[in-house]
């Protein structure tokens, strides 16, 4: 004898049986062995090599089914030999037929759409144990599954179908040997213990265990540490619906329950039938040959066929003859009979044939109701049939709905028998196979009909997609000098202008309604000149319906057109939750809140700016102030995006000094994120790089000369087009920071993201401490765009850290120019401040969604930094011996 | 450094004759002795069991076996019966 210890070493997890002599070890280890290598071989064939082999295994299989089917009932003593004849033609050439034009080896399957493909790799080594009902049926389906999918298998049959099994056994593996599979890719269990199967199905070198048989050898397979399929009992419960075809429904019954005497698990164990037909179908029964016991007789049935300790069927019963369990039992019953019925009252204990009983006796209940029918066959599916398999008779596709809905089995089978209908291939589409998966109700890691698919690793290979993008802006956009005459061109009968009170005091509404055509009915709604709040939203709203607009002018800068987006929102769908719209998300196609497309009202919302710098005339975004919770909700959708833009330049010539220079930057700061966003696609890079020309060019001569219509002009379009590119790409860090820090300290938008342009320049063009998932480029490359947008700047520069460097200063020169403050401590905002500020900053900025298109992941600690730099600016600001890095820890920790 | 003594080409037609030949003279290699299988498309189970002899063999009388030119069929094959450990693989 080997010590346990060594036992243990071989098989890598201890045992709990008695430990095995060293001569059966060696002969188990060469089995493995030899199965490994035959496995290992098997990887170099091809698919025909395959395809060639499993198609001489089937004819040998066929050639030799009724040979095989009469050692199985010599051996066994279970089942009809007829019947065996017919299992091993379907475990051949039904399995072959369902199996011989899929793919196994290489790709397996494609989906180019997904490019994705699904490439095989074999198990290996499988340990397969095998029952006594369906022995040789077994391992003629078993052996051709294996060679299909390159895999060995070590059998272990049924002690009591050893014989019957092994002759098939070598029947597959001489036929598969002549036809050039490796030697050893099949091999046998000589006589076994259960040890022998612990010890294989522990053993490090098989791959799965293929348990198929009953709950013992299911439990020991899946108690073992590996991969298992383990199928295993039933308890079939067939509804006959008053609706059903009697006839049928009889016939395919009789012909299920004494298949092979009933020995397939999936065969019909309790009838459920309505009340209805209740009468009608036994008496078919009984035509077509079915003794019904009265209750004495059914008493002394189950007292025969059922173990009264265990409550399961007596082994003895199994696979034989309704007349010869008759004469056990004491019954007089017609030569001939084929089937014994006993009426029910009820699933249990105390109702002993509500059981699984693998012969010819089938339990029946009569049901007054569909209801009380469906709950009984749910009783009989938990009474030990979990998972297995379910039969309904009916012509009523709702109780066919219902059952199906009720029933936890793996087949639910519909007007076809049980047995022969749960094989699959002959009544229906399903896989052909002799393992019935059970689910997790029956312990079991598949529903399935086992097939190839469960002997094969299946690997996915992914290809990165070309992940699809858009270019989304309004369909119409006007711009240059009067267009805002476009506007006599859309008919309505109903307009509201929404602005607010210093542009109908500059006479801008007087000019919009010029050109509203004659005939429109025009309100003017005049809202605070600051974010919108809901309030203020909602009472456009009210407007909106009073009015019955079917057209909204909103004439102003991003906070008026912001509003009128939302105005216009509710005004069409009423019942748009907007806490719930604001809801984040990380991939607008993806997100979980999806916008109202269903309308009570309609209207045509044209956005004229009066500013340069927010673009909101052509976004789908809005941002509304929550002031009763201190919030803002930003909405985006690209059904907020207005549906006319007007882009016209007269209504920004009187724009101050300080807002000419605010938006600008704003302008700038759009189109430089959108240009290295992780969005960006050439679509928006050229809308992008544009802008930031423009800007260049025309921003300083606006803020200059605030006169001239050309820069104004210039700068106009340059906000527009700059939005258009965000709209798409989105923008990033500089945002998020600008967002937290205006939020915190009351900063314009502008000046806010002026004092962090620089530095996130910098910061964006070095090498990320965390890259960010992104699908839509290839490699880190925003050093390489700072770079490209220095050179269409003419900043000169030979390398790309030249280029960037003279970007970053060309844009402090630009804020110089500008006026902008250069540091936040110019702002007047106390280091001390600043420092207690820090945490709440970091926080903010880092839930703000700006930057999840960042070409850079910022860390909360790089967030700080960031806040730090900016409030030193270039150096200007004294921020005496603090380390920045330390600030951060120390406030955070 | 050691010496690769003999380059010995091995055709698939026979594998196991091959290695059986190559066996018989490893007493007289000292160092390495370099087994070229780049014309072996697939390899056999007997094939396997006379390379782990040679392997042995070669073990035994310290000599070390380098295989050249294996494709990645056989190599898997050989990482599969666990032999890849056995041996060095040259290009």
């Amino acid at each position: 004898m080997i010590t346990c210890e060594e036992v243990q070493e071989r098989v890598q997890i201890p045992l709990a049986a008695e430990c095995l002599s060293e001569e059966r070890i060696a002969y188990l280890e060469k089995l493995v062995r030899q199965a490994r290598t035959a496995a290992a071989v098997f990887t170099q064939f091809t698919q025909e090599d395959v395809d060639r082999i499993v198609k001489a295994m089937a004819l040998a299989g066929l050639d030799q089914a009724q040979h095989l089917a009469r050692l199985a009932v010599e051996e066994t003593m279970l089942g009809v030999m007829e019947d065996k004849v017919i299992k091993n033609m379907v475990a051949t050439e039904f399995v072959y037929n369902y199996i011989k034009d899929k793919r196994t080896v290489g790709i397996i399957r494609e989906f180019p759409e997904r490019n994705l493909a699904e490439v095989a790799e074999p198990i290996g080594v499988i340990f397969s144990i095998t029952p006594i009902t369906n022995p040789t049926s077994t391992v003629l389906f078993k052996c051709i599954m294996a060679i299909k999918t390159r895999n060995a298998v070590i059998f272990s049959p049924h002690p009591n179908a050893w014989r019957c099994c092994s002759e098939a056994v070598k029947i597959m593996y001489e036929t598969a040997l002549k036809h050039g599979a490796p030697e050893g890719v099949f091999a046998c269990l000589e006589s076994h213990t259960l040890q022998d199967n612990a010890y294989l199905m522990r053993h490090k070198d098989v791959g799965l265990i293929d348990a198929t048989g009953g709950p013992g050898a299911v439990k020991a397979a899946y108690s073992s540490g590996k991969p298992a399929l383990g199928v295993g009992p039933g308890n079939t419960p067939v509804y006959l619906e008053k609706t059903a075809d009697v006839s049928t429904a009889v016939t395919d019954i009789i012909l299920s329950k004494t298949f092979d005497n009933g020995t397939i698990c999936a065969s019909e164990q309790t009838a459920v039938i309505d009340d209805e037909i209740y009468d009608l179908v036994l008496k078919k029964f009984a035509e077509l040959g079915a003794h019904i016991c009265n209750e004495k007789e059914k008493e002394l049935l189950a007292r025969t066929v059922i173990d009264p300790k265990t409550g399961f069927m007596q082994p003895m019963a199994v696979g034989q003859k309704a007349t010869d369990i008759a004469r056990v039992a004491g019954l007089s019953v017609k030569p001939g009979t084929k089937l014994l019925i006993a009426p029910i009252q009820g699933v249990g204990r105390e109702h002993p044939l509500s059981v699984e009983k693998l012969f010819p006796v089938l339990a029946v209940y009569r049901a007054k109701s569909v209801d009380e029918a469906l709950k009984v066959c749910v009783d009989v599916n938990h009474a030990g049939g979990l998972g297995h398999t379910a039969v309904i008779f009916s012509r009523n596709d709702e109780v066919i709905r219902k059952f199906g809905e009720v029933m936890n089995a793996g087949r639910i089978l519909v007007n076809s028998p049980g047995s022969v209908g749960a094989v699959g291939g002959v009544y229906n589409d399903l896989a052909p196979t002799f393992s019935f998966g059970c689910g997790t109700g029956g312990g079991n890691s598949t529903t399935d009909n086992v097939s190839i698919y469960h002997y094969l690793n299946i690997k996915r290979v992914a290809r990165r997609t070309q992940a699809h993008m858009w270019f989304r802006v309004p369909n119409q956009i006007y711009f240059n000098l009067n267009a805002v005459e476009n506007v006599h061109q859309f008919p309505s009968k109903s307009t509201i202008i929404i602005t607010n009170p210093a542009l109908e005091k500059f006479g801008h509404v007087d000019i919009v309604r010029r050109y509203v055509p004659v005939g429109t009915h025009v309100h003017v709604s005049v809202i605070p000149d600051a974010e919108p709040e809901i309030k203020v939203v909602m009472q456009g709203v009210e407007a909106l319906n009073f009015y019955k607009a079917d057209q909204i002018i909103a004439l102003g800068g991003g906070s008026v057109i912001d509003a009128a987006k939302i105005m216009k929102l509710k005004y069409e769908s009423p019942d748009a939750d907007l806490e719930e719209l604001a809801a984040p998300f990380l991939d607008l196609r993806k997100r979980v809140i999806q916008y109202p497309t269903e309308k009570i009202n309609r209207a045509r919302l044209i956005a004229i700016s009066t500013t340069s710098g927010t673009g909101s005339e052509v976004t789908p975004f809005a941002v509304l102030t929550d002031k009763e919770r201190g919030r803002k909700v930003t909405l985006a959708d690209y059904s907020l995006s207005p549906d006319v833009a007007i882009v016209d330049p007269q209504f920004v010539m009187s724009m101050p000094k300080a807002l000419t220079a605010d938006t600008g930057i704003d302008c700038l700061t759009h189109a430089l994120e959108a240009g290295v966003s992780s969005y960006a696609s050439a679509y928006t890079d050229s809308n992008a790089m544009q802008a930031i020309r423009m800007v260049f060019k025309y921003l300083p001569i606006a803020y200059e000369h605030p006169g001239d219509e050309e820069a104004r002009s210039m700068m106009h379009n340059a906000a527009c087009i700059a939005a258009m590119a965000f709209s798409n790409a989105s923008v990033g860090v500089n945002h998020a920071l600008a967002h937290a820090f205006g939020a915190r300290f009351s900063v314009a938008h502008g000046r806010a993201n002026a004092l962090m342009l620089p530095h996130v320049i910098a910061y964006n063009a070095s090498v990320p401490t965390k890259f960010l998932p992104s699908p839509y480029q290839k490699g880190y490359i925003a050093h390489k765009k700072y770079a490209t947008i220095a050179d269409l700047l003419g900043l000169g520069g030979h390398t790309i850290e030249e280029k960037v460097k003279n970007l970053v200063a060309a844009t402090e020169q630009l804020l110089d120019q500008l006026g902008f403050p250069r540091s936040i401590a110019d702002l007047g905002i106390s280091q001390e401040e600043f420092k207690r500020a820090m945490p709440e900053l970091t926080k903010l900025a880092f839930d703000d969604p700006s930057w999840r298109s960042n070409p850079r992941m910022p860390l909360m600690s790089e967030l700080a930094d960031l806040f730090w730099k900016a409030y030193q600016g270039r150096g200007l600001a004294k921020v005496a011996g603090v380390s920045q890095q330390q600030t951060f820890q120390q406030q955070t920790a | 450094m050691a010496m690769i003594a003999v380059w010995r080409k091995i055709d698939e037609e026979r594998i196991v004759q091959a290695l059986q030949e190559a066996g018989e003279k490893l007493g007289s290699i000292e160092g390495e002795v370099a087994l070229d299988l780049s014309s072996v498309r697939r390899i056999d189970p007997s094939a396997l069991r006379a390379l782990e002899e040679f392997a042995g063999m070669a073990d035994d009388k310290g000599v070390k076996v380098v295989l050249r030119g294996v494709n990645v069929g056989v190599y898997k094959v050989l990482k599969l019966v666990k032999l890849g450990s056995r041996f060095s693989f040259v290009s």
